[in-house]
């Protein structure tokens, strides 16, 4: 049906119609109105400070670490700042691919991506990790161009360890490398974890493991402005970091490296003391290993150079390595001997060649036919056998063990690094205690006057570490007065100034009488003077006194010697003990010489450069003739 | 003798041009130019060449309102049949940006069809409407809704969900303003309701997320909900006189994206404020006032269906806008009027107000 409509009742009907939208139109608006009342006054203070909270953002200032110099102010380890490239896994969709484009920019080499699959593989996804350390300014600024084609890739200021002196002393300073598990929870455990925002790096061994707490300082902390991206824009305000103390060593890196260079390529051990202080002049471990590998996280290629060698690069042998110590063990015996009360000075006996136990087992002497009629200054000048054979069969071994103690064999000598061994100062009960398992029987476990024998010249179950014979001859050296070995001389607080200096109080003392040591640091004077130390020790302008030692070897405990140097690794380890000048010491040391044979013949002559130096201040000759003089000296010194 | 020409020439330009509606829609773009520095970080070439669009725009409005509303009747077919046509040559042949088909690359310069249907679907509503005045009956609605579905589902298709449902509204417009039944429009509305589990398996996967991410933000926080998030918290963070311009630490810090596009309101609700969010709702209000006024006074059935349905577009962009920015509707796709970086849509909207200034420049000469 059609109806003709009217004009006037549509336009009044549109109009009503119009006005309702406008009312819709208002009401509209006032909802909205309502909601921004809503959000911009009701709530004005939570959005502000959602807002606040996406802008600032609270970011550690990690503190510069500590710098570690010798004694002289010679820099051993120190930081510096460079650039790194850094990939963030979880960031990033295609690593690979990633990584492939990257290496268009800034040079990726074949190493710096097996690292990198390395420090992968140890670490969280979310977590970031460097793919470049030590950026060019060029390769910087190619990057900076290119970087919104890489989320998840940075490129970071980074505070980076350097060790300039790379091989020498690596054993004493150790390195630092990137927190793992194990180190978080020593930080929680300290409960240092705020302290370590943002630090990647803490100490692995030595000294940088040791004075961890020192050398790392304070974290800081800088309020930022952060946009979307995470990316610091400008900052808000700043709690600076302070930077981890310095550390002063006692050790004389030029002593150090003269030291180093004695032994050649030979393996070894030598640890230098000041024996009225205590303080570790020397501490050498041979060989090496370069700990500026550590710092970045080290290629598995070098690591496993460095874990299978034979040589064993990464054992620290003053402090981990434990040796019988031959016949360096013979002054000790002697003043063990006065201090018991079972020998004087000027008491002989006959050494044939051999000593007879009472059950006809035979002991012999090194040398055919014995040394004819021997005291005490002639037992240790010659290293008579036979009258330590003797000795030690009218000894009781735990009357010795106790006086031993004293010296500091089979104990800790509290060095200020980590990891020290204790080695073995034999008694009965440490006997029945290394035997005591299942598969020992009584007879196993039983103190025999056998075992005193062996014992009483330095080998039998005799086990000590480098560092605890230099700290035993270094008390001889003070005739009895016992300092604790450390590395550290002094702290220097790097905000204040202030160094505090190691304390350097003596432990304790040994109380024997004077004439006692006396006649045993006469023994000493004598060895170089006239014994097997003599020919060492020709024409030094010093006096010194010394001990030889020849240790039958033992495998290091643990240690699975390669078939193919079965032959050269079954050698005598070659010792020696020493200090000078000899009436008022200045340093005291105890140097062996894995495989090296006699000690009078590989270890003393080493003893005497050290001294050399370390007392007229000459080196031998230069560092790199050194070296190739000590074979040359090698053959001057058999006989 | 030397004032007499540009007299003129003012004249000229003055001439059919409505003083209200263009100073209250000029005073939306400046202020759009202002905040558009500041969502840009001061990119001046951005803002030039917006200003640039703003002239071109203004030059449309100018023709369009010189035009007759009866040419506008003659073109209300041709147009929607090009438009239709293009949408269909979006659909085979057209580029694709963000992942939605909506441009026509035409050598120099892209166009998105789907924009000029916002003003070509109400224009042929309302020009069928006005044919068939004498007796609108039922199926004349029924043709009507085929009219305004075709686009729409080209549109929707494309993606653009946001502005299929604009047009769909602007449709609609005519349709209420036209009179359809009450009765009807209820029907309708329930059944589209009633629709919604049935619609709902065959919506793209996004649209899924969108409706539900409106529901719950925190569903998807650094995806789809980060713009929700970001917007309310540069909105509410404002306060009442907002932290001053240049100063929104939300928009110059990068946590709010598509700040000069859609969500250029919460760079504008961060800087300015309650305050210039109750100035800004005060002059789109002014504008529609302004288009009621004329739609109420236009003297033709097609004037008026026109006139009212371009107003209401307006008011539905400025809504949807400030309402998906505020957290109150979902998010789609749609500018802030007059405010937004974008020359398509501000060519649209200012030849919409010229249409208006030319329904009432003729209110009275155009008599049926």
């Amino acid at each position: 049906m059609s109806e003709l409509k009217n004009p006037e009742r549509e336009l009044y009907l549109f109009r009503r119609r119009l006005a309702l939208a406008g009312g819709v139109v208002v009401f509209a608006f006032l909802v909205l109105l309502g909601r921004f009342v809503f959000l911009q006054v009701v709530m004005q203070s939570h959005y502000a400070t959602l807002a606040e909270s996406n802008r600032i953002s609270l970011v550690p200032a990690v503190p510069n670490r500590g710098v570690i110099t010798d004694r002289n102010g010679i820099v051993l380890a120190q930081s510096y700042s460079a650039y790194t490239l850094e990939v963030t896994p979880s960031k990033v969709e295609n690593l690979e691919e990633t990584i492939e484009q990257l290496s268009a920019l800034v040079e990726i080499t074949p190493r710096d991506r097996k690292r990198f699959r390395k420090l992968l593989d140890e670490s969280k996804n979310f977590e970031s990790m460097p793919l470049r350390t030590r950026l060019t300014d060029e390769e910087v600024a190619r990057f900076a161009v290119n970087r919104y084609r890489f989320p998840g890739v940075e490129v970071k200021a980074r505070l980076f360890r350097q060790y300039p002196f790379g091989e020498v002393a690596s054993h004493v300073i150790g390195y630092i490398g990137r927190i793992n598990d194990d180190d978080l929870e020593r930080i929680d455990s300290r409960d240092e974890t705020a302290n370590y925002k943002g630090s990647d790096y803490i100490g692995k061994v030595g000294i940088e493991l040791s004075y961890e707490s020192e050398l790392h300082g304070t974290t800081g902390i800088e309020e930022v402005e952060v946009d979307a991206g995470g990316r610091a824009v400008r900052l808000v305000s700043r709690t600076p970091p302070i930077s981890g103390n310095n550390l002063q060593l006692a050790l004389d890196i030029e002593l150090q490296q003269v030291a180093e260079d004695a032994f050649g390529d030979k393996r070894g051990a030598l640890v230098a003391l000041d024996p009225s202080t205590g303080e570790v002049l020397a501490f050498v471990s041979k060989p090496g290993y370069d700990p500026n590998l550590f710092v970045e996280g080290i290629d598995p290629q070098n690591w496993d150079a460095l874990n299978n060698s034979p040589d064993k690069p990464l054992l620290n042998r003053p402090l981990r390595g434990t040796y019988p110590p031959g016949s360096t063990f013979k002054p000790f015996m002697a003043l063990a001997a006065l201090a018991l009360g079972k020998r004087t000075a000027q008491q002989t006996i006959n050494d044939p060649g051999f000593f007879a136990l009472a059950g006809g087992h035979r002991f012999n002497d090194d040398k055919k036919g014995g040394h004819g009629r021997v005291d005490m200054y002639k037992s240790i000048v010659v290293s008579c056998d036979t009258y330590y054979y003797q000795l030690a069969s009218e000894l009781d071994i735990d009357d010795l063990a106790g006086v031993l103690k004293q010296f500091g064999f089979g104990q800790k000598s509290g060095i200020d690094i980590e990891g020290e061994l204790t080695g073995v100062l034999p008694n009965r009960d440490w006997k029945r205690q290394r035997f005591a398992g299942k598969q020992f029987r009584e007879e196993h476990r039983k103190w025999y006057l056998g075992d005193n024998i062996s014992v009483g010249i330095g080998q039998g179950y005799n086990a000590y570490t480098p560092l605890q014979l230099a700290h035993a001859i270094a008390t001889v050296a003070t005739s009895g007065v016992s300092y604790k070995p450390h590395l550290v001389k002094s702290i220097q607080n790097t905000r204040t100034g202030n160094v505090t200096s190691i304390d350097t109080t003596p432990t304790h003392t040994i109380p024997l009488k004077p004439e006692h040591w006396e006649t045993v640091k006469n023994a000493l004077v004598g060895v170089n003077k006239e014994g097997t130390g003599a020919r060492a020790f020709a024409g030094a302008a010093y006096v010194s006194a010394g001990k030889t030692g020849t240790a039958q070897v033992f495998s290091l405990r643990g240690d699975k010697y390669d078939s193919r140097h079965v032959g050269e690794r079954f050698r005598d380890h070659a010792l020696f003990i020493a200090y000078a000048p000899a009436e008022q010491p200045k340093i005291a040391l105890a140097v062996l010489v894995e495989n090296g044979g006699f000690g009078a013949q590989a270890a003393a002559p080493i003893a005497r450069q050290v001294f050399d130096y370390f007392l007229t201040g000459k080196k031998a000759k230069t560092a790199t003739t050194a070296t190739t003089a000590a074979p040359a000296n090698d053959d001057d010194e058999s006989d | 003798m030397m004032t007499n020409p540009i007299k003129r020439l003012a004249r000229l330009l003055a001439r059919r041009i409505d003083g209200f509606l263009l100073g209250t829609a000029l005073a939306i773009s400046g202020l759009g130019l202002l905040v558009l520095y500041s969502a840009t970080d001061a990119s001046t070439a951005r803002v030039s060449g917006q200003a640039l669009n703003l002239l071109f725009a203004l030059a449309v409005m100018w023709v369009a309102a010189n035009i007759p509303p009866q040419h506008y009747m003659r073109w209300a077919v041709p147009l929607f049949a090009v438009g239709v046509l293009l949408l269909l040559g979006v659909a085979f042949f057209g580029t694709v940006v963000n992942g939605s088909r909506r441009w026509l690359s035409l050598g120099v310069t892209r166009i998105q069809p789907s924009e000029m249907m916002k003003i070509a679907v109400p224009l042929l509503l309302a020009w069928y409407f006005n044919r068939q005045a004498a007796t609108i009956r039922l199926r004349d609605f029924a043709l009507a809704v085929v009219l305004i579905v075709v686009p729409v589902a080209l549109i929707a298709r494309q993606p653009d969900f946001g502005t299929a449902m604009l047009i769909a509204a602007s449709g609609f417009f005519v349709l209420y303003l036209a009179g359809l039944n009450w009765k009807i429009i209820v029907v309708v509305a329930l059944v589209l309701v009633a629709l919604v589990p049935v619609v709902w398996p065959h919506l793209r996967e996004y649209q899924h997320e969108r409706v539900l991410v409106f529901l719950d933000p925190l569903r998807d926080p650094l995806g789809r909900g980060y713009h929700i998030i970001q917007g309310t918290i540069a909105l509410g963070s404002g306060g009442v006189l907002g932290k001053g311009w240049m100063n929104g630490t939300q928009t110059h810090l990068d946590f709010l994206p598509e700040r000069h596009t859609d969500f250029i309101f919460a760079v504008y609700g961060e800087e300015f404020g309650l305050l210039g969010g109750i100035i800004l709702l005060a002059l789109y209000l002014m504008l529609i006032a302004r288009g009621f006024v004329i739609t109420a006074s236009a003297s033709t059935l097609f004037t008026r269906l026109l006139a009212g349905a371009i107003t209401l577009m307006f008011f539905t962009y400025a809504f949807v806008n400030m309402g998906m920015v505020s957290g109150i509707l979902p998010v789609v796709g749609v500018p802030l009027p007059l405010v937004s970086y974008g020359g398509t849509a501000l060519v649209t909207l200012f030849l919409g107000l010229g249409m208006l200034m030319s329904i009432h420049a003729n209110r009275k000469l155009v008599k049926t």
